[in-house]
C-alpha cells in the first residue's frame, strides 16, 4: 500500500500532458485489439440482452423491427408451473454444488497433503486430474458405458449379483446422485489442485513447531492447514454463488442425454434457454437469460459484500 | 517405537484409500478403451468389460478408413483450437501488460471494463442474435475464433498478476536505456513469462479442443463441425433412430438405417481418438497448473 502511494506521488510530479505522453499511447495501443474484442463480442451482446426481452422478437425483423411489448415476456416465468420446477431444480442443484464442490476439493487436497511419497503423490494427482481434460461429450459416453440399460457395466454387476437390470434413463429420482458424482469426478482434480498448491505454500517451520509441542496429524490439520485454506474457500464460494441461477449447461444437457422423461430432475435454466433458442422462442428465452445474469451478478456482489464485512482480506473485489 | 507404528498404520489406510479412489477414475476410462477394442458382436452380447472380450482393431480401422467426416472434423478442431489459442494468448497478454503498469493512466478504467464481463454475461440467445444476424459469422470458421479472441477477463487478470510480480528494477533499467513500452513488453516481459503463457495457453487449448457447443449453436454446415460435436451428433442420431425403430415407424426401412448407424465400438474408438491428444499431453503441463492459476492471483 505504502509503496503504491509513493509511486503515485512520483507520477504526479512528472505527469506530462496526455498528448505528449507517448508511453500511455503505446500502452493503449497494446490494449486496442482486446478493447475492440470486448466491445464487439461482450458489450454489444450485453446491450442487446437488455432490449430483446422487452420485445416480441422475430429473427427476420431484427431488433428494432420487433414490437416493444414491455414485461410480457417476464410475466409467464412466475406463473408457469413447469418454469417454477426448472427454477427449483437450478436453485437446489446450485446450492448443493456450491458447498459440495469446495468440500470435496478441500478434503482431497488435505489427504493428498498427507502423502509423503513423492512418486505416489504425483501418480494420484495425475489420475484424479485427467477427467478435467476430457470434454463433457466424452464423459457422456463414459457415463453411458456404465449406466446403459442394456449392456452397461453397472447392470452387468447387478445381474452378476443376481439382481434385475436397472434403466436409470427412465428414473428421474436417480439423477441428483448421478449428476453429483459425475460433477465431482470431472472437476475434483483441478479443484483440489488450487487448495493443494496453497497448502504447499505453508511455512514448514509451523508444522515442525507444532510437532515439537506434541500436535497430532489431526491437530495440525485442524489448526494450521484448514485455517490456511479459509480465504481460498471463501473466494470459491463467492465465485460459485451464481450457480444458484446458472448451472453448468454441459453437465445437465449432455450427461442425461436430453431425455425429456428426466426433465423433472435434470432440467435447469441453462438447458431451458438452449431449448428456447433451438425452438426459436428467442424473446422468452432471452428474458430468462437476462434474469439469470442479473440475479447472478447480484448474488456475487452480495456474497462479496458479506465476506468483505466479515474479513476484508478474503473478498474477491 | 510405538509412535512409529501408529504412523505406519495411518499411511497404509491413506494409500489404500487413494488406490481405491484412483480406481474410480481409471475403471470408467478402461471400460471405454476396452469397448473400442472389442468386436461389435461381443459388445452387444456381453456388454462393457474391463478387458476386451474379443480383441480387434476393426473399430479404429473403420474410423480412419471411411471416416471422411471424422478426419475433416479433426482438421477443423486442430485449426480452430491452435489458431484460437495462439491469438487469445497474444491479445490477452497484450491487454494485461498495461494493466500491470502502475503509471498507466487508464489502468483503473480498463480493469473495470473487463471485470464487468466476468460479472454479467449476455447469455446464449442475445449472443446468437448478434453473431448470426448482425455480424453474420455463424456457419463460418470465424465463429470459433473471434468471440474468444480476447482470452477472457479471468485469464487477463492472471496474466496481469504475473506481470506485476516481475522485478520493477527490470523496467527501470530498460527505460533508462531509452527502451519504449512496446519494446519492453515484447523483448523483456514476454520472454520472462513463459510459465504463465504455458499454463494459460494449455488451459485455453483444452477448452477450445473440447468445445462442442459452438458447433451445436452456430454451425449448420457439416464440414465445419468440431470433433466433439461430431461425437455428440452421432450419439443423438443413434438415440433418434433407435427411438424411431422402437416406435415402429421405421419398421420397413430400419435395415437401411442400421447400415448408416456407426457401430457401438466405433463410437468408443472415436471417443478415444477425440479425447486422446489432451490426455496424452496434459501430464507434461502439470507443473504449470498451480503456477499461474491460483485464484488468489486474481485479486488486487
Amino acid at each position: 500500500m505504502r509503496k503504491e502511494n509513493k509511486d503515485n506521488l512520483k507520477i504526479v510530479v512528472k505527469k506530462k500532458s496526455i498528448w505528449k505522453d507517448t508511453n500511455t499511447w503505446s500502452l493503449l495501443l497494446l490494449c486496442l485489439p482486446a478493447i475492440i474484442g470486448y466491445i464487439l463480442f461482450y458489450y454489444v451482446p450485453i446491450a442487446v440482452s437488455l432490449t430483446i426481452p422487452f420485445r416480441d422478437y422475430k429473427f427476420s425483423r431484427g431488433i428494432l423491427g420487433s414490437a416493444f411489448v414491455g414485461l410480457k415476456n417476464f410475466k409467464w416465468i412466475f406463473t408457469s408451473s413447469s418454469m417454477l420446477e426448472i427454477i427449483r431444480n437450478t436453485f437446489l442443484y446450485g446450492l448443493w454444488f456450491m458447498f459440495l464442490g469446495p468440500f470435496t476439493n478441500v478434503m482431497l487436497a488435505l489427504l493428498l497433503f498427507e502423502v509423503r511419497n513423492r512418486k505416489a503423490l504425483k501418480a494420484y494427482q495425475t489420475v484424479v486430474t485427467f477427467p478435467n481434460f476430457m470434454s463433457f461429450v466424452v464423459v457422456g459416453f463414459i457415463t453411458y458405458a456404465i449406466l446403459s440399460p442394456t449392456n452397461g457395466f453397472m447392470n452387468q454387476i447387478i445381474t452378476g449379483l443376481g439382481g434385475d437390470k436397472v434403466d436409470v434413463y427412465i428414473k428421474p429420482g436417480a439423477w441428483p446422485l448421478i449428476l453429483s458424482l459425475v460433477n465431482i469426478w470431472k472437476h475434483i482434480g483441478m479443484g483440489s489442485m488450487m487448495y493443494f498448491a496453497s497448502l504447499m505454500g505453508i511455512d514448514t517451520s509451523l508444522f515442525e513447531a507444532a510437532e515439537m509441542d506434541g500436535a497430532t496429524r489431526w491437530h495440525k490439520m485442524r489448526y494450521i492447514s484448514i485455517p490456511h485454506l479459509v480465504p481460498l474457500i471463501c473466494i470459491y464460494i463467492i465465485l460459485g454463488v451464481d450457480q444458484l441461477v446458472g448451472g453448468s449447461f454441459d453437465l445437465f444437457y449432455i450427461i442425461p442425454r436430453d431425455v425429456p422423461l428426466l426433465y423433472d430432475t435434470t432440467d435447469i435454466l441453462s438447458t431451458y434457454v438452449y431449448r428456447a433458442l433451438a425452438n426459436g422462442t428467442y424473446a422468452m428465452g432471452a428474458a430468462v437469460g437476462l434474469l439469470q445474469s442479473a440475479v447472478g451478478m447480484l448474488l456475487v456482489v452480495i456474497a462479496n459484500l458479506i465476506v468483505k464485512k466479515i474479513s476484508p482480506d478474503n473478498s474477491l473485489f | 517405537m510405538k509412535k512409529k507404528k501408529k504412523i505406519d498404520g495411518f499411511n497404509i489406510v491413506l494409500h489404500l484409500f487413494f488406490i481405491l479412489f484412483c480406481a474410480c477414475f481409471i475403471i470408467p476410462l478402461v471400460l471405454v478403451i476396452s469397448a473400442s477394442f472389442t468386436s461389435e458382436g461381443a459388445l452387444a452380447l456381453g456388454g462393457f468389460s474391463l478387458l476386451p472380450r474379443e480383441f480387434t482393431l476393426e473399430a479404429y480401422r473403420s474410423a480412419f478408413a471411411n471416416g471422411e467426416r471424422m478426419i475433416r472434423a479433426y482438421i477443423v478442431t486442430i485449426a480452430q483450437a491452435g489458431l484460437g489459442t495462439f491469438l487469445a494468448c497474444v491479445i490477452c497478454g497484450m491487454m494485461a501488460y498495461p494493466l500491470s503498469r502502475t503509471n498507466f493512466r487508464f489502468k483503473g478504467f480498463l480493469t473495470g471494463f473487463i471485470f464487468i464481463t466476468m460479472l454479467f454475461s449476455a447469455g446464449m440467445i442475445p449472443r446468437y442474435i448478434v453473431f448470426a444476424k448482425y455480424y453474420g459469422i455463424n456457419d463460418s470458421f470465424l465463429i470459433y475464433i473471434l468471440p474468444v479472441i480476447t482470452g477472457g477477463a479471468w485469464n487477463t487478470l492472471i496474466f496481469r498478476t504475473f506481470f506485476k510480480g516481475l522485478p520493477e528494477s527490470l523496467f527501470e533499467s530498460a527505460h533508462m536505456d531509452g527502451a519504449k513500452e512496446l519494446t519492453v513488453f515484447f523483448k523483456i516481459v514476454v520472454p520472462l513469462s513463459t510459465p504463465v503463457f504455458a499454463s494459460i495457453a494449455f488451459m485455453t487449448l483444452v477448452t477450445r479442443w473440447n468445445d462442442y457447443s459452438t458447433s451445436m449453436i452456430y454451425i449448420r454446415d457439416e464440414k465445419l463441425y468440431t470433433l466433439q460435436f461430431l461425437l455428440q451428433r452421432i450419439m443423438k442420431e443413434a438415440d433418434f433412430l433407435k427411438n424411431l425403430a422402437n416406435s415402429g415407424e421405421l419398421a420397413g426401412i430400419v435395415n437401411i438405417e442400421n447400415m448408416l448407424l456407426p457401430s457401438e465400438n466405433l463410437k468408443y474408438a472415436m471417443c478415444i481418438i477425440a479425447a486422446g491428444p489432451m490426455l496424452v499431453i496434459f501430464p507434461f503441463f502439470q507443473k504449470y497448473f498451480s503456477q499461474g492459476l491460483t485464484v488468489g492471483a486474481v485479486k488486487g
